[in-house]
């Protein structure tokens, strides 16, 4: 197995996918037989299914994968609909059944606080600090005008002998 | 013989990037120019042992030598040829040697390319770049040597995996590793401007046309890869948000961010520690991406802990790498001196703000990819993060880079004008709302379908805003106006082309909302409705091939009675490796597609389809063409510029007789 993961971006999805797959592979991900009568039914499974980690796969929705485990969680989701259970409660009976290893978008929970809080954090922190950064240079403009010093004025008169081309880049 | 001669290569390579990584800095140490010149000629010598090596490798799966593992383990005699050649970098030994060679190669062309550098910042980054590729090559001489001989030679190969037995492995991973490695050289510039401490805006003249060619090769790479998913997959995604995936994308926007900071300190000199960090930054990410995807650590931790010799190798490169160069640039940093004041309100603002949403992003991503394999280590509970996480941080932190990126480029340096930017947005903005309302009304609900097709309409036209008032002046006659289209800088042209790039991955990604999904199940004649298209199936026949049975459903499409175009969805069944692989039907019209995929046949003779129609969704990729376009437009200028400072010397020698210093200060 392990020499199989390939260097490919992607294809170790792939390769799993192809080994959880029996030899002769079964069919499509959803199959026309699951498919329920009642269109809006229907709808609401996919879009569950698409919620739901197939979990013998990498990183792959039940609704994605060929494989039969996906296919029998399908069939459950299906099974709970028909039932009469809301999204939240098929949710947390796959969840009380396989753990939060199933969702594919994490809980917030003490677990994953820092998961979903980085993002948003580092970039409020990054804004401060631009912010406050802008503020102090706002202060510094006006030292800005003061005259060039006789090192400079050297240097200065050194560029404007140099021929054109060597300096000003035209804006791109 | 030949096995053994790219061996031996592969240890000399070794040996002279040892002497490269070493020699060079002595010399720069002991201010002994010979010494330091080695670096230039190790470089290429280097590159042309590991060719050859990389060579023989090749050879022996051409010729299926079934004396060598790599070859029994990879490959198989009837394989056609195409895929015995990709078949070399198929399989872990020889990815890791295209990725030295590439390595190898940036070296190479660094040495050649770079006559107008000076002697110690030249020297230095060779070096740099030596230590990476003997760090690598000990990696692959110890734990992954691709010339391992067997004792009893088989008389037959164990085949390729047949998911890569594809064209998609001749393309992919050359480009994706272009632009992984192409990192090495900003890293290099970085280390050695830290090392010696000159960092000035010639210095990001120098790395940029780097930052580009690489950026434009990991363009390039991940797009090959989404569109090889998409087609190889099945279920017709592109992006699934897979660790592997991400692994490519965090240095992707690393590498924007330092694409365009570059700009900032080349012009302004200004954000110098910050565009240092990015690029030890880029590369540390392809670096982890390389750890991520070779150390077998995504699939599991346990994975990771059967074979722990090549994971923990590569880690340590990884911890060598990343530690030395931010130790290094914790000492340095606060040696630079910034210059280049500006207005909140400027380029260099709205560049900076681009640079805060890109890192913030790649955060995001980097996060949410490694979060898990934490999460694991430290409390053993395993949870999955997956794309509706992506979409719930990614999406939101990203969209605002769409809105910014026209208005930024109509932002002047030093202090810009918000509000004339904006006005000059305005028409670009009515179009695009046109726009997305004409698409609303054609193609109907989801409203966020038509909402992103307007972004990306302001996205496209809002790039070209720009050009189109430096050409465009009034009263200008047609050939004063295509005067001024070539005249304007190549780079202004690729600037625009990019942005535009993007707006067009944008405009495919939102009209996916508006794809029709049916699964079917079909008998021989039937027809079925998809979209405006109508599909019948004509033929259902199996066709045997040299390495494996394809069992293929002959589709012809049809607009109205009007026959367009005809696919062949198929399963194919490898022989050698007993897998089965789907081939989905693709056929692109009006710039969407039509994609098929079947299952076996029924035993009613019945065949299950899954049939899509995803209008525009070909955008998605041909954008991230353009956006490669627009780099080698980039490209194409800083050479011409990097050339210009030679030839104004050379005309002002014919017109004047100037005074020697002037001279001397030009050159």
């Amino acid at each position: 197995m392990k020499r199989l993961i390939l260097p490919v971006f992607s294809l170790l999805t792939l390769i799993l996918l192809a080994f959880s797959t029996p030899v002769i592979s079964p069919a499509l991900a959803v199959e026309p037989s699951e498919i329920l009568a009642d269109p809006k039914l229907e709808a609401r499974a996919r879009d569950l299914s698409a919620q739901l980690r197939c979990l013998v796969c990498q990183n792959q929705s039940i609704d994605d994968s060929q494989a039969p485990l996906a296919k029998d969680l399908r069939l459950i989701v299906r099974e709970r609909l028909m039932a009469g259970d809301d999204d939240a409660a098929i949710m947390s009976f796959l969840v009380q059944r396989y753990g939060d290893f199933v969702l594919l978008k994490p809980p917030f929970k003490i677990g994953t606080l820092l998961l979903w809080l980085t993002p948003f954090a580092l970039l409020l922190l990054g804004a401060l600090g631009l912010w406050r950064l802008a503020l102090s240079r706002a202060q510094i403009t006006p030292v800005q005008s003061e005259a060039l010093t006789e090192t400079e004025e050297a240097e200065l008169a050194a560029m404007l002998a140099r021929p054109k081309g060597q300096l000003g880049q035209k804006d791109g | 013989m030949i096995i053994e001669a790219g061996h031996y290569a592969l240890v000399l390579a070794l040996a002279l990037s040892i002497v490269q990584a070493s020699v060079p800095i002595y010399g720069y140490w002991r201010r002994q120019s010979v010494l330091m010149d080695m670096a230039q000629s190790t470089a290429l010598m280097q590159f042309v042992m590991i060719a050859l090596a990389f060579a023989a490798l090749t050879y022996a799966h051409i010729v299926s030598d079934f004396s060598l593992r790599n070859v029994v383990e990879n490959s198989h005699s009837t394989k056609p040829m195409i895929y015995k050649i990709s078949g070399v970098w198929g399989n872990h030994e020889g990815s890791m040697l295209l990725w030295v060679l590439i390595l190898s190669l940036f070296g190479a062309m660094l040495a050649v390319f770079s006559r107008q550098m000076t002697q110690s910042l030249k020297s230095l980054t060779l070096s740099i770049q030596a230590w990476i590729s003997a760090a690598f090559l000990l990696f692959i001489l110890i734990t992954s040597n691709p010339f391992e001989r067997i004792g009893m030679p088989p008389m037959e190969g164990q085949d390729l995996n047949p998911i890569l037995q594809d064209p998609g492995l001749a393309i992919h991973p050359p480009l994706l590793y272009l632009g992984y490695v192409g990192f090495s050289v900003t890293f290099s510039f970085a280390a050695a401007a830290l090392i010696s401490g000159r960092i000035d805006p010639a210095w990001a003249r120098f790395v940029r046309p780097w930052t580009l060619l690489a950026w434009i090769f990991l363009t390039l790479g991940i797009a090959m890869g989404s569109y090889w998913a998409y087609y190889t997959l099945g279920w017709g995604g592109f992006w699934f948000w897979d660790p592997v995936e991400n692994a490519s994308l965090m240095p992707w926007l690393a590498g924007t961010g330092l694409l365009h900071s570059a700009v900032v300190m080349e012009k302004r000199d200004a954000l110098k520690i910050w565009t240092i960090f990015l690029a030890i930054l880029a590369f540390s990410l392809s670096l982890l991406g390389t750890f991520l995807v070779r150390s077998g650590v995504l699939t599991s931790v346990h994975a990771f802990a059967s074979d722990p010799e090549r994971g923990v190798f590569i880690l340590l490169i990884l911890v060598f790498f990343i530690g030395g160069s931010l130790t290094l640039f914790a000492f340095r940093a606060s040696k630079l001196r910034q210059g280049g004041l500006f207005a909140p309100i400027s380029r260099e603002g709205a560049l900076i703000l681009n640079n805060l949403l890109l890192t913030t992003s790649c955060a995001t991503v980097f996060v949410g990819t490694l979060y898990p394999l934490f999460l694991e280590a430290l409390t053993g509970e395993k949870i999955s993060v997956g794309p509706p996480f992506f979409n719930l941080t990614f999406v939101p932190i990203f969209i605002p880079i769409f809105f910014l990126m026209p208005i930024g480029q109509l932002l002047a340096w030093k202090r810009g004008d918000l509000l004339a930017a904006a006005q000059r947005m305005t028409a670009a903005l009515v179009i695009a709302i046109g726009f997305g309302l004409g698409l609303a009304a054609w193609h109907g609900e989801p409203a966020l379908a038509a909402l992103g097709a307007a972004l990306a309409g302001y996205l496209i036209l809002g790039s070209f805003v720009d050009i189109f008032g430096r050409i465009f002046v009034s009263k200008a006659s047609a050939a004063q106006v295509w005067a001024r289209a070539s005249g304007l800088p190549l780079s202004a042209w690729g600037t625009a082309f990019a942005h535009a790039g993007v707006g067009l991955s944008l405009l495919g990604l939102a009209a996916t909302g508006w794809g029709v999904e049916k699964i079917v199940s079909v008998r021989l004649g039937d027809t079925m409705d998809l979209g405006p298209w109508r599909l019948a199936l004509t033929k259902i026949e199996p066709r045997p091939n040299s390495n494996f049975d394809a069992l293929v459903a002959q589709i012809q499409i049809l607009d109205g009675n009007t026959a367009v175009a005809q696919i062949e969805p198929a399963r194919r069944l490898f022989k050698t490796r007993a897998m089965t692989t789907s081939e989905a039907g693709i056929a692109t019209l009006r710039m969407g597609q039509v994609y098929v995929t079947i299952a076996e046949q029924n035993a009613d003779q019945s065949l299950d389809m899954r049939l899509y129609w995803k209008p525009y969704v070909s955008l998605i990729w041909l954008g991230g063409l353009v956006m490669a376009l627009g780099g080698f437009l980039c490209l194409a200028d800083r050479r011409l510029r990097i050339g210009l400072g030679k030839r104004a010397a050379t005309k002002i020698k014919a017109h004047s007789d100037p005074d020697p210093q002037s001279m001397a200060a030009a050159q």
